[in-house]
């Protein structure tokens, strides 16, 4: 029994000419099954769920096909249960009955929690709205109806909820809120936009265990768009694989999985960093950087200490709730020690929230730790940053450099490409115009870019190409350290891969220093030579690579492993193992690993090089002694 | 909430404070006063007589006094010539020199007709930019919208005075209304009558519009820009992927986040539509406090002054109050994100 078909779907844009973003498209959703629509931004896969829901952006309309829905509705009190096929693609986008099949049979759900909520209703209204209005119910019954639906989504307190307002609510409880208000009308399809993309590992994985959940529950079909292989292999039953707005594959997720025919689904697939890849990851789009555009190596003894940090805490001020209540404080950073090597690639893992891109800004000396020290290698000595200033400071800028994590936000729109590299150079005066400009287009091959890019400016250039620019700037005063926040969890997989690449020959021929601050195991797995795991604000765990990813001490990391979706099917998400939320907090972790709120956190070395933080066994090993 | 509302209305004595002081030093900035003023010119005439009479005042207005004085006596913080506290606080409100009347006298009618009259203004602002806002932003580019656009900047261009002359002479012709004031001639000084309020009514239109035309025409361009930046947010999609129709829609979600900055508005129009009328006022010939502000500054009939200018701040003060009010029961991240991090 087939609830959606959609049968030769052509969608067409008409802005500065005609494109067609969906072009001769057909799948079909069965029955309580989950099928995943995949492909990279720009694919048209979104259009696809924009057209079933008569979603379209104005410029946009539906230029040929069909897509038929089977509209099994169930008897509803006063109501006979009907039956009948409706073709959506000839229904008006806002005619009344385009509307009653949206958000009442056909629900979705988007990728941004934060901003998919109206910030001034409570959640109790705006999830009771669908029930007002599609299944008539008067105030009070659609509040009742809401605790249910929060009941089932496992909101942790339902009646609490229903008054909350969604900033007072973490992104995890928004999606589960956004998934409530989806399954409102109990729908025959729900179509969940990249559900888990803007989410941490943990929560995804809960989501995703939401979803499959509710769907056996409910007995309802998915339509999952997403770029994520992990999150494919772990929920579809059946795959579309779109590239440039063509279906260019289509089969059951084992198919596709074990025998992909089409060369762009094949290299998609290798373009996913898993764990233990001893293999390079191939990209889509390769580039050749020209490793010898930075001139010599960078100096310093690979493996000798550079950046030292010691029992670094840094605490926020709240705002004042009241004229006479005192000022309450968090700690961002608590305790945290450790140092980065010269040549290696630390990583830096942790949930939103951990307290990750704070200890890398404190190391950047974007301000002072609240107590304890960073100190930097200087020849033989050490110098501690926070007595840094004027022209000392200033040298310092040069020695670390940052890559961001959003490449469109992070270069200047109206600063030309050469600009932009060569503004650092400016900045610190380094050189003459003449080398100035020499270097500039040194660096553009180093990173692969064709110099003929340097008139351009940041919007003619895709993300990758604008976050290699942002790479090449940042190497552009040689820096010893290189502090990368997520440098690539803003691109697209195929273009992920090829600036991962970038940054492990750079590494690995220029002798440089990274700090990877990530959120994605897998991608730091791929990178970094130790990894350090950071939550709440204290460091957990720190280890060679290896030993972190094979043998987790801490529970905290091994929730975080457990977590990652793996594109694999033999190796599913243990949707079991998984400890609702408890994971990441620190009071609720077994012995001897516990942290209550206030203690000091300790760190032992149960394994050369291999720390992890745990209080009670640092007791026990000091009681023996 | 209450604890809020409390806090706010402690925090507006002090701000009071310091606008009086503001006010009085500088009304007080122009050398000499309305007395010696008057003193100096009979001076110049060479008639004495009444100089003695002259000097009797500025001793009994203590007008000799150095300034803190002065201005406590004024206020009421401090015992006057005649022995005891008699200034603002106590009610009484300073003696005109140009009226020969107390202030009160002079000001009562014209306060009522000002309120009245900016009450009206900031009403037909608001009635007639809202819808004309929200048509605007949800037809982006459409021929009314250019068409609102157009009469808009119209709005902004002409000068109120010449507006005012055009719609008054109109206004004359059609519908017998006469020219100038805010009532029939025949209704100035009778008692109040419903025949009065329609006079009153009839009058109010020209003045209403007038004045009101610039703002509203800023109004519909910041509404229609608001909302434009709200429409295409998620939350929006959201709402219609639930299935509500498009006007419900805008109702409900954008239009209500898109009136955040007119809510916290309404405390800064009331000093701009007082001030900002008065050359209307003077054109129109209403009996609104703006001439009278404009006569005593001239003549530094300075109790008179510093007396509207007072109330004109302590309207402003209300209306931010109201303002803010509004907004944390309208915006609950203004109510109950106090906790959030700086």
């Amino acid at each position: 029994m087939t609830v959606l078909d959609v049968r030769n779907l052509v969608v067409e844009y008409h802005a500065d000419g005609l494109v067609r973003a969906v072009d001769d498209v057909s799948f079909s959703i069965p029955e309580g099954k989950t099928v995943a629509v995949v492909g990279e931004s720009g694919s048209g896969k979104s259009t696809i769920s924009q057209a079933v829901m008569g979603l379209l952006p104005p410029p946009a309309r539906i230029a040929g096909g069909s897509l038929y829905f089977r509209d099994n509705r169930p008897a509803a009190d006063g109501e006979a249960a009907t039956a009948g096929t409706v073709d959506l693609a000839a229904l008006p986008r806002d005619s009344a009955a385009m509307r009653d099949i949206r958000g009442n049979r056909i629900a979705m759900i988007f990728q941004e929690p934060m901003t998919s909520l109206s910030p001034l209703h409570t959640i109790g209204d705006q999830i009771g709205e669908a029930g007002r209005l599609h299944r008539g119910m008067d105030a009070a019954a659609a509040r009742e109806a809401t605790r249910d639906m929060l009941r089932l989504v496992r909101f942790p307190d339902p009646d609490r909820a229903l008054d909350a307002y969604p900033f007072e609510l973490s992104g995890g409880l928004r999606q589960r809120a956004m998934i409530a208000m989806a399954m409102m009308c109990r729908p025959a399809l729900l179509i969940a936009d990249e559900p888990t993309t803007a989410l941490d590992v943990t929560i995804q994985a809960e989501i995703l265990k939401l979803l499959r959940d509710v769907q056996g529950e409910l007995g309802m079909s998915i339509l999952l768009i997403t770029h994520d292989f992990g999150v494919v292999a772990n929920m579809a039953d059946e795959i579309v694989v779109v590239y440039h707005g063509r279906v260019v594959e289509r089969g059951s997720a084992r198919e596709i999985f074990t025998k992909p025919e089409h060369p762009y689904l094949k290299a998609l697939l290798h373009a996913v960093p898993t764990f233990d890849m001893k293999e390079r990851l191939s990209p889509i789009r390769p580039i050749t950087p020209k490793l010898d555009g930075f001139g010599e190596r960078c100096g310093g003894t690979p493996g000798e200490p550079l950046i030292k940090v010691d029992s670094v805490v840094k605490s926020f001020r709240l705002k004042k709730r009241g004229l006479f209540a005192p000022p309450k404080s968090v700690r961002a950073i608590d305790q945290v020690s450790f140092t980065i090597n010269t040549g290696e690639c630390l990583g830096l893992v942790g949930e939103s929230g951990s307290g990750k891109t704070t200890m890398a800004m404190a190391i950047m000396r974007a301000f002072a730790p609240t107590s304890g020290t960073v100190s930097v290698r200087e020849g033989e000595g050490w110098r501690d940053l926070a007595t840094l200033s004027g022209a000392d400071l200033l040298a310092y800028r040069r020695r670390v450099q940052l890559v961001f994590q959003d490449p469109f936000s992070s270069l200047n729109p109206r600063m030309s490409v050469n600009e932009l590299i060569g503004e650092p150079m400016v900045i610190h005066d380094a050189g003459t115009k003449g080398s100035r400009a020499a270097r500039v287009r040194d660096l553009m091959e180093l990173v692969g870019l064709d110099p003929k890019f340097l008139r351009r400016y940041p919007h003619s250039l895709s993300g990758g190409q604008r976050q290699r620019v942002g790479i090449a700037r940042a190497l552009a005063l040689r820096p010893d350290l290189l502090v990368c926040d997520e440098p690539v969890s803003a691109l697209d997989v195929s273009v992920q891969a090829q600036v991962l690449n970038l940054l492990a020959d750079l590494q690995r021929e220029l002798n440089l220093t990274y700090l990877f601050v990530s959120h994605n195991l897998a991608v730091v797995d791929y990178l970094a030579t130790r990894i350090a795991v950071m939550c709440h604000g204290r460091l957990v765990e720190l280890g060679p690579t290896r030993a972190v990813i094979d043998n987790p001490l801490h529970p905290y990391t091994q929730a975080l492993l457990t977590a990652v979706p793996d594109a694999n099917l033999d190796r599913p998400l243990d949707f079991a193992r998984l400890s609702a939320g408890r994971a990441s907090d620190p009071s609720a972790w077994p012995e001897p690993y516990r942290l209550e709120p206030g203690a000091v956190p300790v760190m032992v070395e149960p394994e050369p090089g291999h720390f992890v933080c745990a209080p009670q066994m640092a007791r026990v090993v000091k009681d023996a002694a | 909430m209450l604890a809020y509302i409390l806090r706010r209305m402690a925090g507006m004595v002090p701000t009071l404070l310091i606008i009086s002081i503001l006010i009085f030093f500088i009304i007080e900035l122009p050398p000499g006063d309305y007395l010696s003023n008057q003193i100096d010119q009979l001076r110049a005439q060479g008639e004495s007589a009444s100089i003695a009479q002259l000097e009797f005042l500025r001793r009994e207005f203590a007008l000799d006094a150095p300034f803190w004085e002065r201005y406590a006596v004024w206020v009421g913080l401090w015992p006057g010539p005649s022995g005891h506290l008699n200034g603002i606080l106590q009610g009484n409100y300073g003696w005109s020199f140009e009226y020969s009347k107390p202030v009160d006298q002079v000001v009562s009618g014209t306060l009522l007709l000002t309120v009245v009259l900016n009450f009206a203004t900031i009403l037909f602002v608001y009635i007639v930019s809202f819808p004309i806002g929200i048509y605007s932003a949800t037809r982006q580019y459409s021929w009314g919208d250019y068409g609102f656009t157009f009469l808009g900047y119209i709005g902004l261009a002409t000068p109120n005075f010449l507006l005012g002359l055009i719609l008054l002479f109109l206004m004359n012709e059609y519908f017998g209304v006469s020219i100038g004031g805010l009532m029939a001639p025949q209704f100035v000084g009778q008692p109040l009558s419903v025949d009065k309020m329609l006079s009153v009514l009839a009058h109010l239109v020209v003045p209403t519009i007038v004045i009101g035309t610039a703002g509203t025409a800023a109004m519909i361009r910041r509404l229609r820009a608001n909302l434009l930046d709200e429409l295409h947010r998620q939350y929006v999609t959201t709402a219609r992927a639930k299935g509500l129709s498009e006007r419900k829609v805008i109702l409900k979600y954008p239009l209500r986040m898109a009136l955040n900055p007119f809510i916290a508005d309404i405390g800064n129009l009331i000093p701009s539509l007082v001030s900002g009328s008065v050359i209307v006022s003077v054109v129109l010939n209403l009996p609104t406090v703006g001439p009278v502000l404009l006569g005593a500054l001239q003549s530094q009939d300075q109790y008179l002054a510093g007396f509207i200018l007072l109330f004109v701040a302590v309207l402003t003060l209300i209306g931010m109050l109201v303002s803010d009010i509004l907004l944390a029961m309208l915006d609950p991240r203004i109510r109950l994100g106090q906790e959030t991090a700086s």
